[in-house]
């Protein structure tokens, strides 16, 4: 099988835009609403996402390249991708206690949720489905997380700016919330017609 | 907290459903709810995991290390996750090829882990299994509402048969991904306008 001849900065562009992780594949949800209260938070948490999401999608696509597909271990790529993942946040968090302290003090209470983020087990599992290449891997990566950290430092600000409004009772939370994401969502669709990688 | 099949029951498809109360799994309950042979296949899946994984690590319950548990719920998850898998690719090709990653995120779905965690740690067996069971049955009901108002209007057919008898005009917007946030929006405000006059009722009386 080969990998489609995709434009690896086409694939970056749409997937901070056009397929945008959480406003067009709905992935990494859980905690993009229930973090997105204050704008500080969220963009730290987007940042954390962004760095893991990069690291694991080398990681996943050498593991998959090397050691998988040669062993025919497929039916176990699940397991073996989650393995990875969490590994792979806890050599982070290891090496940022270490080498960026400061850094570690903002992001470190965020890592350990990001190994059950989807978005990070997703990234892998359509990298493998479309049979990306390296490249186009790298900048699928960096892409989706770049987009989840404007989807969600976004919608992190509107809600700071909502949230004292008088809304009707049975939608304050999650309700009003929804509501924001899919006008969000048919704000990023908007540029649908400039690239697409589906 | 009384844990008998009736408490459990009503528990889990009403008061904390896990998609509408308590905003859990919502990933998976956006992306395949565009069809409803898509949702039904994805909730019976889910169904499965949640009631043999709740079933197994209730068994185990009592020689799991706490400090391991998470990796252990999450390999037990992983191994149920892996036959629905097979079992679709196998016998439902084509529906498998429109979940696409969907499947194997049963995985990081938080509904199960949290049944794992707050049920199943501490209740025995065969409790746990129908509260997974329950569990997943009340996500593949939210998951068959969206899924039918989304297909009606967006495709005007129901299971791939055409049900649009006004020939109306489909409407885009409940194909593409922003109408399923605004159905779930729609959901949660009227579950929570219903728990909401229930709680007036009572205060009054």
């Amino acid at each position: 099988m080969t990998s489609p001849e995709i434009s690896p900065f086409i694939i970056f562009f749409a997937s901070i835009i056009t397929s945008n992780m959480v406003l067009a594949n709905f992935l990494g949800m859980c905690s993009f609403i229930s973090v997105s209260n204050e704008y500080k938070t969220a963009s730290g948490l987007g940042k954390a996402v962004t760095l893991v999401m990069v690291f694991t999608t080398v990681i996943n696509f050498a593991v998959y390249k090397f050691l998988i597909v040669p062993l025919e271990l497929e039916y176990l790529r699940y397991v073996i991708f989650i393995i990875v993942i969490a590994a792979s946040v806890q050599v982070i968090e290891l090496a940022m206690d270490r080498f960026l302290p400061e850094l570690h003090i903002k992001l470190g209470i965020f890592l350990p949720l990001i190994t059950v983020n989807c978005a990070i087990l997703g990234i892998s599992l359509f990298m493998v489905i479309r049979n990306y290449n390296f490249a186009q891997s790298l900048l699928f990566g960096i892409g989706s997380g770049l987009g989840w950290w404007l989807a969600i430092s976004t919608l992190a600000a509107i809600r700071e700016k909502t949230g004292k409004n008088k809304i009707p009772k049975g939608l304050e939370g999650p309700g009003l919330t929804f509501i924001i994401i899919g006008l969000m969502a048919l704000a990023f669709m908007g540029f649908s017609g400039m690239f697409a990688i589906q | 907290m009384k844990n008998d099949l009736r408490t459990v029951f009503y528990r889990n498809l009403w008061k904390e459903n896990p998609v509408i109360r308590q905003i859990l799994g919502i990933c998976s309950a956006l992306a395949v709810t565009n069809r409803v042979d898509n949702s039904l296949v994805m909730g019976i899946g889910l169904m499965f995991v949640t009631a043999f994984s709740s079933l197994t690590l209730s068994a185990l319950r009592n020689s799991i290390p706490d400090r391991i548990r998470m990796i252990v719920q999450t390999l037990v998850i992983a191994a149920y996750v892996i036959i629905v898998d097979i079992l679709i690719k196998a016998g439902l090709p084509e529906i498998s090829k429109a979940l696409g990653p969907y499947v194997g995120l049963i995985i990081t779905n938080c509904i199960i882990m949290g049944r794992a965690e707050a049920f199943a740690r501490k209740n025995p067996p065969v409790i746990s299994f129908f509260d997974g069971l329950f569990a997943g049955i009340g996500y593949t009901i939210i998951l068959l509402c969206i899924a039918l108002v989304r297909e009606i209007l967006g495709f005007g057919t129901v299971f791939g048969y055409n049900v649009n008898f006004l020939n109306f005009t489909n409407w885009t917007i409940m194909v593409v991904p922003p109408g399923a946030f605004f159905m779930i929006a729609i959901l949660i405000w009227i579950s929570s306008g219903a728990m909401d006059r229930r709680l007036r009722k009572k205060e009054r009386s």
